[in-house]
């Protein structure tokens, strides 16, 4: 059994529990679980390190980077690179995180590696003052902008409900494998702004989104059938209050966190989990993630997973 | 050597400027902005740099029109087209002496100059080289430029090279681009067939530093024993001012080119101080009527102009699908609408310096009279909170330059939410994209019902930078949108919440 045969099955499990686990249950559940505490690891979460160590330390427990890029690939690593912010402020992934993946993925042996967001805020503004243009170059990555139409070609998405078909950057429509790489944050329009979130700025038309119900569209963007080999989410600053630019310092909370799967429901419904110990989002409130899960792309039910949890 | 020291230096300067303005990529550091301040009437308006304008003064007074001849980048142009006008025919060009038109030289100035003081900069701000040259540039040689990087990121590309990126081009103003059009083909003409014309003619920078040239230390001058009529010289002149059959020199034209300089097999033309001269031999025969003519036109039109103007405020209709707002926005930093109207020439470095291409020249935004100067409009994007380029670019002092910190405190206008409009409220799905651009959050989500959030704006601490309105995706009127301000005002400081020390030690699941 590979590994997607086994997430499918999970995900077919996870969709026959009819019965919501309540905080009972939860622990019960948490505790009994035979069959997901063992085998291959689902979902790492790793508290307590700088951006660099932690994800080296949760790649180790995945098995490693090369469990998820071969050598020779061209490989893309998207981060959130959305607004003209500085790194302090948590509006974008963390840059030295950006840095650390793509010299594992180097180091993996890919050919190349692509770094680029469709970002809200000017393109070089926000390349320039997140830090993750310099340190990605720095690492070996090629950084190119995706502020240009002719960059973006159609694709259709015949499982998404609201969203049939969509513009999707060229970096990602050639590459073979591309890792999934969000800031945790507050959003005032989808409430969170995760690893699902994060696959509008893959997209071009976004107002479209916005205007036949975001939480619906942002889960069919994510049945594209070219899935990242991998969600990180950074959750060294989160974004508490006023996403997903913040205003001020105040809106970031330094909780150096970090959270690996390949599975995009699970390690956002885990990230969302977190978030709820800085500031109260109910996960119903979060769309997004019940609609995916009801589009089978992955599970909210933890308890299904293999979770490893790991302090630095 | 004083043409090739000329030349020389011409080249420089026009390269340089042009560049600054085409330079999209940011190549030039910001510092190179003085190219622009060194320019004769933003450095009057601007009042900041008045040195400026004593020392080009003075220096005309010294050697004449070098400031035409070298600084100026129409003037530079015109050199340019005339040059290649010589040597594009079978035969070489002659130019030949023109009569001085010293009514329209004076109209040139005096008109647009009183229009101006009095609210009307249009005519000026068309009339003005440096600006004329820099809507030039910006409406017709930059869209140029962008397309050659694009072509030339294109071939790279073809290597997996990515230095370049792929640039959108569009036409940001119709009649920005018209204008341009009409300029280059004007002076452009004008130029080919005649070299320097514009400049003695039209143009008003021209006027006055033609009056002064006439009276400066070192200039051309005609030394009647040598000379022999033989009109070598004059048939070089770009400028048609030497007339060989009297044997003068019409200083007042002159644009300190030094062609004429070697073309004399006399050695009869000189750059020369005064002293040589000699009784019925120059120019004072011509410069007296001349000067006469120069104050009365001046007088007369001084006059007339207040008058002309008094007639009613024009107000076209504009054919955009956008919703019409009932007052435009000024870029940060140009104060009021009063300031910016008295102080923009409309030469468009802002507008093509923005780097989030939220700046256009204005059609009828703001009537007639300000055709062609800045306004915000959020179509192709927003502005960036950080920014502060257009001020810190504008060498008028239209646009002030603003730091950080006061550019995010001022309020260049303010949001206007549509309820009605707004999709969460029509379609009951969220959104959330107004509040999601803004800077300031003065649009925030609040709670609707089913879990919805909807916008709730408060105005106060709104600084007016059209994220919302940009990202807005309701058409084809958007539900939020951002009213101009005639007079820019400060933002009220943000109500920051108390804040309490969160420790997380767990994972939370």
């Amino acid at each position: 059994m590979d590994r997607r045969d086994f997430l499918k099955a999970i995900a077919v499990a996870g969709a026959t529990i009819t019965v919501k686990p309540s905080e009972a249950m939860h622990i019960l559940t948490q505790r009994s679980q035979g069959p997901a505490t063992e085998g291959p690891v689902d979902m790492v979460a790793v508290m307590g390190g700088e951006p660099e160590a932690m994800f080296q330390k949760g790649i180790e427990e995945l098995g490693g980077i090369r469990q998820f890029i071969r050598a020779g690939q061209r490989v893309v690593v998207k981060p959130n690179i959305g607004w003209d912010k500085r790194p302090e402020l948590a509006g974008n992934t963390n840059p030295a995180l950006v840095a650390e993946i793509v010299r594992q993925c180097l180091g993996a042996g890919a050919k190349e590696v692509v770094v680029f967001d469709h970002t809200c805020d000017e393109c070089r503004k926000t390349y320039k003052s997140s830090g993750i243009e310099e340190a990605a170059r720095a690492a070996g990555a090629t950084v190119v902008h995706a502020d240009q139409e002719s960059r973006y070609r159609p694709v259709s998405l015949p499982l998404g409900k609201s969203l049939k078909e969509t513009k999707i950057h060229e970096a990602i429509l050639d590459c073979d494998a591309w890792i999934n790489v969000p800031i945790l944050k507050h959003h005032g329009g989808a409430n969170l702004s995760i690893s699902m979130k994060n696959y509008m700025g893959i997209v071009w038309d976004r107002p479209y989104f916005h205007s036949h119900d975001l939480q619906q569209c942002i889960a069919d963007v994510c049945t594209f059938s070219k899935k990242p080999v991998l969600n990180v989410v950074d959750a060294y600053r989160l974004l508490k209050t006023n996403g997903p630019q913040g205003r001020a310092v105040s809106d970031a909370v330094l909780t150096k966190g970090l959270f690996m799967s390949h599975d995009i429901v699970a390690v956002d419904t885990a990230a969302a989990r977190f978030f709820n110990q800085v500031r109260n989002m109910p996960l119903d409130q979060v769309g997004h993630l019940a609609n995916g899960e009801a589009l089978k792309i992955g599970t909210m039910n933890l308890d299904q997973l293999n979770v490893k949890r790991v302090k630095l | 050597m004083l043409k090739k020291v000329r030349v020389g230096v011409s080249a420089a300067a026009c390269v340089l400027i042009t560049f600054y303005f085409i330079d999209f990529a940011e190549l030039m550091p910001h510092y190179f902005g003085w190219l622009a301040r060194v320019q004769l009437l933003p450095a009057l308006l601007s009042r900041g740099v008045l040195a400026v304008v004593v020392a080009w003064l003075l220096l005309t007074l010294a050697v004449g029109r070098v400031y035409c001849s070298s600084i100026c980048p129409m003037g530079i142009f015109q050199d340019l087209v005339a040059w290649i006008s010589r040597r594009a025919g079978k035969k070489r060009k002659r130019y030949r002496y023109r009569r001085p038109r010293v009514v329209v030289r004076v109209l040139a100035l005096v008109v647009p100059m009183v229009l101006f003081w009095t609210g009307f900069p249009l005519l000026l701000g068309l009339l003005e080289p440096y600006s004329a040259y820099g809507r030039m540039v910006t409406a017709v040689f930059k869209p140029l430029y962008m397309a050659g990087n694009n072509l030339l990121e294109a071939f790279l590309s073809l290597f997996n090279h990515h230095a370049l990126y792929r640039v959108g081009i569009f036409v940001q103003s119709l009649s920005a681009l018209l204008v341009g059009l009409l300029t280059l083909a004007v002076i452009g003409a004008l130029a080919w067939r005649y070299g320097r014309t514009w400049c003695n003619t039209f143009c008003p920078v021209g006027a006055v530093l033609g009056f002064l040239s006439k009276y400066s230390l070192f200039r051309v001058r005609l030394d009647a024993d040598k000379c022999t009529r033989c009109g070598a010289c004059a048939a070089r002149c770009k400028a048609g001012c030497i007339d060989s059959k009297e044997k003068r020199v019409d200083g007042s034209r002159c644009v300190a080119c030094f062609n004429c300089l070697d073309t004399c097999k006399f050695q009869a033309l000189s750059f020369s101080l005064a002293a040589r001269r000699r009784a019925g031999v120059g120019e004072a025969g011509v410069a007296d009527a001349s000067r006469r003519r120069f104050l009365l036109a001046s007088a007369a039109t001084a006059v007339a102009v207040p008058g002309a103007l008094a007639a009613a405020p024009l107000k076209l209709v504009t054919g955009t699908t956008e919703r019409r707002k009932q007052f435009p926005v000024a870029p940060p930093g140009a104060v009021s609408y009063e300031h910016l109207s008295s102080h923009c020439t409309s030469c468009h470095l802002c507008v093509s310096k923005c780097p989030s291409r939220v700046l256009k020249p204005a059609f009828m935004e703001y009537g007639l009279g300000g055709m062609m100067q800045p306004t915000v409009y959020y179509e192709k994007g927003f502005c960036n909170y950080n920014c502060t380029v257009c001020g810190d670019v504008c060498p008028n002092g239209a646009i002030h330059s603003l730091t950080t910190e006061q550019k995010q405190m001022t309020q260049i206008g303010h949001v206007v939410f549509v309820e009605e409009l707004c999709v969460v409220i029509t379609d009951g799905t969220s959104c959330g994209a107004c509040s999601e651009h803004c800077p300031t959050q003065a649009v925030t989500m609040i709670p609707h019902r089913d879990g919805l959030t909807r916008p709730h704006v408060d105005t106060s601490i709104c600084v007016g930078c059209g994220g919302c309105e940009y990202i807005c995706p309701v058409r084809p009127l958007r539900a939020i949108y951002v009213e101009g301000h005639p007079v820019q005002a400060e933002r009220a400081a943000f109500t920051e919440e108390e804040e309490k020390e969160v420790i997380i030690d767990d994972f939370g699941f």
